[in-house]
């Protein structure tokens, strides 16, 4: 089969990869395609916050003299080598602005790249810029960003998830095949979800933070953002891996995701259903391709077994307080003092205090401040025990529902997210009815274990997600019943889900 | 402020102790002499051009993420040992949290409930030879803020035309070592806090983990004072001097504190729970700002680096490479030199143990050790600006310098401008000797005539010589010494004038 140049983005990563070692395409001819794209719809859908395109293209014609060069130096380049990526902005980079979404930093151009993001360059894949999301990564629709609302390709008029809209939004359009996230509490894995792309949250220090703006340090991890479970594999090989600079790095091989998220076969594969993560609270049209997934994958001989986990049901309580508390000591060092915006009060003394506490009240978002706050309050003398505490026992607890499930299980599975994607604005005055869009996805960050939401089909014309998590280090599992599920469904309907986005309607020349 | 004008007369301090007993405590801050900072790769050193020692991690920026210093943490486990300490299996790091610009990420990473080292004890030597003992509380890890210097006459942050702050020392390793309450000092209550301090200064020093100098900041001290009535049980309420940063100023500020206390309470007043700043010109304290203990930090465990965990093992390995403790090294010495009590305090206050000791373990007797460092060393340091350990004078060239002096191939005048040659370069004491032909003149030809020229100017001293009065003698080495540049041996030169004059030595 022929690409035409235009035809290059609907490409998978791994497809692109294989036809820039063959010799097939450049990478600039590729890279261009992309920033053609973002050029033609990405004012509709405001995936990304800056396009570095001279910087990718760099990269790429790099990239294009080594292996044009031939000999070591292109053998020795990486698989993905020349294949274009974005980078969520709340990964910091040097040479690119990095905003994480808010005012405060706007502006501010980091002195130092972040692990994953040296890996990127040292693999040389063009970086084509940074993609939106919710400010400091605080909600789930992408619509707290202080900048713009990124749109769902899907449907212009309702929101991409979040907070990693940006990227999942990119990646579902054809802007970027590959992508960066963060997870904190499920980040990756819904706006993967309701844009009908693959997204992995890894085990917990199995990827370095190292560089990525903290919300809440104990839940935060990065991870891939693709179309195929397999280049969500790829990518993952290439960011994971022990880092010196991040003491809660695993120190641990990468094992080969892509080969797990090729093997297929699910014969005896225990696959355990959470009993706590279905029914109320979730759409009729998830729960029937959820049910869907389910019979594809016992008819492929995987044995479904029911488990019960208990404590799940207070995971969301306790991430609202574990979350806050961490997130409103990360963001203390936003104060007007070091770097990013400064605010002088309007009136009144310009002392110390008074500059901090105008810089945060100009620059944080009313999420950001309703966490703060909560956080703060939740750390407070003599409110630790009952809240913080409380909620440390409650990630116990679920950890050890985790372990029990996965006596019973090899993995589990449940809805990435009880909802298709809702139109924009829909729960923005109600903070907890947002809250609840994580509800499926929060536990495993409590727990630290690896989660991958798959495609599961469509309802109303929207994408469903359908996750898969694992025991801890263990994120192979999910590529492999990941894998596994998309070639059910895409065998069943002929085509990957991804490929049936309709086409962005494209602005203006 | 809370200073006010009003405040009651200080007691004096005989008065004070008669109607009530001071409890003291330490808080003890030592900055460790690690190659990086407690949680970043950035130098640690101090002098540097502000904001030159500082990297993404000590600055706090977006997305940096801490990781712990073992070399630290060996540090603190040592010193934990030193001070008698149980160390612990498994302790955390959390965050102290607070809005100030000299802390970038507005919290201090410090230990908070678990700290490595706790429940010891150090015994300290007070100035009658006593030994107290003060408990040791607790020693934890944390990280020193950066510094912050305010333009203006105000000289504090309030009221500062602007304020400027150095980075360089922001994340340097701090072991803070916290006293339980001291109880029973009664009036030898500043000389226990002076001695204190100066043996957890000799602790860290002889441990090698701190540079230990007090004037810059290596060791700082919070001196907690309370009274109590004279048999009563419960503490009164404290006040926390802060940054006391030297001996005397310690045993100073613990003294004026108490008559500070007692007048106030003597007056019927109640002491406002607060820090207080020591002024070094009027030693006086004044007032900071007011502390209760329900100042909310927000403390909570770090998550962004793993807890600290100790083995038996490692723990017994560190304890081996402890160095014998300074006090015990102290009275070993003493004994082992025989010098008078004077001598020895005049030793350890140059700081000269270590060089002396080396000097004898090379072969020089003590005597001469001593004397050549506390005299020609140090007034040669003195001369040159700098600390007489620092001259680079090597043991060994000490011995050297001894044995020429020994054999009589030269004499205390001339060996100490071999060691100022030596200082300049020129090479070893014999060499020097040699090269510049220093050798002492007491072969017969040269000294003898040098000796009958003398003889010969001289004529009154050579009759009181005659005379019986051989004291008299000492008049015609200086002309001789003249004569020779100085390279005369004094000893032959009487001998040949008394042979000259026929009379017995």
């Amino acid at each position: 089969m022929t690409t035409t140049l235009s035809g290059l983005i609907r490409l998978t990563a791994a497809q692109m990869a294989v036809k820039l070692r063959a010799g097939e395409i450049t990478s600039v001819e590729l890279t261009q395609a992309h920033l053609d794209r973002i050029a033609a719809v990405d004012s509709t859908l405001n995936a990304f916050l800056h396009v570095s395109a001279e910087e990718a293209l760099q990269t790429a014609a790099e990239v294009d003299a080594i292996r044009a060069a031939g000999g070591t130096d292109a053998e020795a380049l990486h698989r993905l080598a020349g294949v274009p990526i974005a980078v969520k902005d709340l990964i910091v980079t040097k040479g690119q602005p990095t905003t994480a979404g808010s005012k405060m930093l706007e502006g501010w151009m980091s002195p130092y790249d972040a692990t994953v993001v040296q890996k990127l360059r040292e693999a040389r894949l063009p970086i084509l810029g940074k993609t939106n999301l919710d400010e400091f990564a605080m909600g789930s629709s992408t619509e707290h960003s202080a900048f713009c609302v990124t749109r769902n390709p899907w449907d212009t008029s309702r929101i991409p998830g979040g907070s990693g809209g940006g990227s999942a939004a990119a990646v579902a359009a054809f802007e970027a095949p590959l992508a960066l996230g963060t997870d904190t509490g499920g980040s990756i894995r819904q706006p993967g979800a309701v844009t009908g792309t693959v997204g992995t949250k890894p085990t917990y220090g199995s990827v370095s933070r190292y560089g990525a703006i903290a919300m809440a340090s104990s839940l935060d991890q990065i991870g891939p953002v693709a179309r195929t479970v397999e280049d969500a594999a790829l990518l993952h090989e290439l960011i994971g891996g022990y880092d010196p600079k991040d003491s809660t790095s695993l120190h641990q091989e990468v094992p080969a995701f892509s080969t797990h998220a090729a093997a297929h076969d699910v014969t005896g594969l225990r696959i355990g259903v959470i009993k706590q993560l279905q029914g109320e609270g979730y759409q009729t049209g998830v729960l029937a391709r959820f049910q869907e997934s389910l019979e594809a994958l016992r008819a492929a001989g995987a044995q479904i077994v029911d488990v019960d986990c208990p404590s799940f049901d207070y995971a969301l309580g306790a991430y609202y307080l574990i979350m806050p508390s961490e997130a409103s000591s990360n963001l203390a060092r936003y104060d007007g003092v070091r770097y990013g915006s400064r605010v002088l009060p309007e009136e009144g003394p310009l002392t110390m205090e008074r500059v901090m506490g105008a810089t945060r009240a100009a620059g944080f978002g009313e999420e950001v401040k309703r966490r703060i706050i909560l956080g703060t309050y939740a750390l407070s003398a003599g409110y630790y025990d009952a809240y913080y505490g409380s909620a440390q026992k409650i990630r116990t607890l679920i950890q050890r529902d985790f372990d029990a499930a996965f006596e019973a299980a090899d993995v589990l599975i449940s809805p990435t997210a009880p909802t298709v994607a809702f139109p924009l604005g829909a729960k923005l005055d109600d903070p907890l009815a947002m809250y609840l869009n994580d509800v499926a996805t929060i536990p495993a960050n409590l727990a630290g274990v690896p989660g991958i939401s798959v495609p599961g089909g469509l309802s109303e014309g929207l994408p469903v997600g359908i996750q898969f998590l694992a025991p801890s280090k263990q994120d192979a599992r999910v590529y492999h019943a990941g894998g596994a599920l998309e070639k059910l469904l895409n065998d069943d309907s002929g085509v990957p889900l991804w490929a049936q986005v309709p086409e962005v309607e494209e602005a203006a020349q | 402020m809370t200073e006010t004008l009003t405040e009651p007369r200080p007691l004096s301090f005989e008065e004070a102790l008669q109607k009530y007993d001071p409890v003291l405590g330490f808080e003890v801050h030592v900055e460790l002499n690690t190659a990086t900072k407690m949680f970043s790769s950035a130098p640690n050193a101090f002098g540097d051009e502000p904001n030159t020692n500082v990297n993404e991690v000590c600055l706090g920026l977006p997305g940096t993420l801490p990781v712990v210093n073992g070399k630290a943490v060996e540090s603190a486990i040592k010193l934990g040992l030193a001070l008698n300490c149980s160390i612990a299996e498994y302790c955390r790091f959390a965050r102290k949290q607070y809005f100030y610009p000299d802390t970038p990420k507005n919290w201090q990473t410090s230990q908070y409930d678990e700290p490595i080292a706790f429940d010891g004890y150090v015994d300290v030597e007070l100035d009658d030879g006593e030994i107290f003992r003060v408990e040791i509380e607790r020693a934890h890890m944390e990280e020193d803020a950066g510094k912050l210097t305010h333009a203006g006459t105000s000289g504090r942050i309030q009221g500062a035309d602007y304020s400027l702050v150095d980075y360089n020392r922001s994340g340097v390793p701090l072991i803070e070592i916290v006293t339980k309450p001291i109880t029973g000092a009664g009036e030898r209550a500043p000389q226990i806090a002076r001695a204190y301090v100066s043996a957890v200064r000799d602790i860290v020093k002889a441990l090698d983990i701190s540079d230990a100098r007090m004037e810059r900041g290596n060791v700082r001290c919070d001196a907690n004072v309370s009274l109590m009535p004279k048999g009563a049980s419960a503490f009164g309420t404290r006040s926390e001097t802060k940054n006391v940063n030297s001996m005397r100023a310690v045993e100073h500020a613990v003294h004026f504190e108490i008559r500070r206390h007692a007048g106030i309470l003597e007056a019927g007043g109640s002491i406002v729970q607060e820090t207080r700043h020591w002024q070094e010109t009027s030693r006086t304290t004044t007032s900071g700002r007011p502390k209760s203990d329900a100042d909310d930090y927000r403390y909570f465990p770090e998550p962004d680096l793993v807890p600290v965990t100790t083995t038996a093992e490692w723990i017994e390995a560190l304890r081996a490479e402890l160095p014998e403790p300074p006090a015990e090294r102290r009275r070993r010495l003493r004994e082992a030199w025989a010098y008078s009590d004077a001598e020895f305090r005049d030793v350890v206050a140059a700081g000269l143990l270590d060089q002396i000791e080396e000097t004898v373990e090379s072969g020089a007797s003590a005597a001469a050790a001593r004397k050549w460092w506390m005299g020609e060393i140090s007034r040669l340091a003195n001369a040159r600006e700098t600390e007489p350990a620092a001259l680079g004078v090597e043991p060994a060239t000490i011995v050297e310098l001894n044995g020429l002096i020994d054999e009589g191939r030269i004499n205390d005048k001339i060996a100490r401008q071999v060691l100022e040659h030596h200082l300049d370069g020129e090479g070893g004491p014999a060499e020097i000797v040699q090269k510049r032909g220093l050798e002492v003149v007491s072969d017969g030809g040269a000294l003898t005539a040098a000796v009958e020229k003398a003889m010969a100017e001289n004529p009154d001293v050579v009759e009181k010589v005659a005379a019986g009065k051989l004291k008299a003698i000492g008049a015609l080495i200086g002309p001789v010494m003249k004569e020779t540049r100085g390279q005369a041996d004094a000893g032959k030169v009487r001998e040949i004038v008394l042979q000259k004059l026929g009379i017995q030595g």
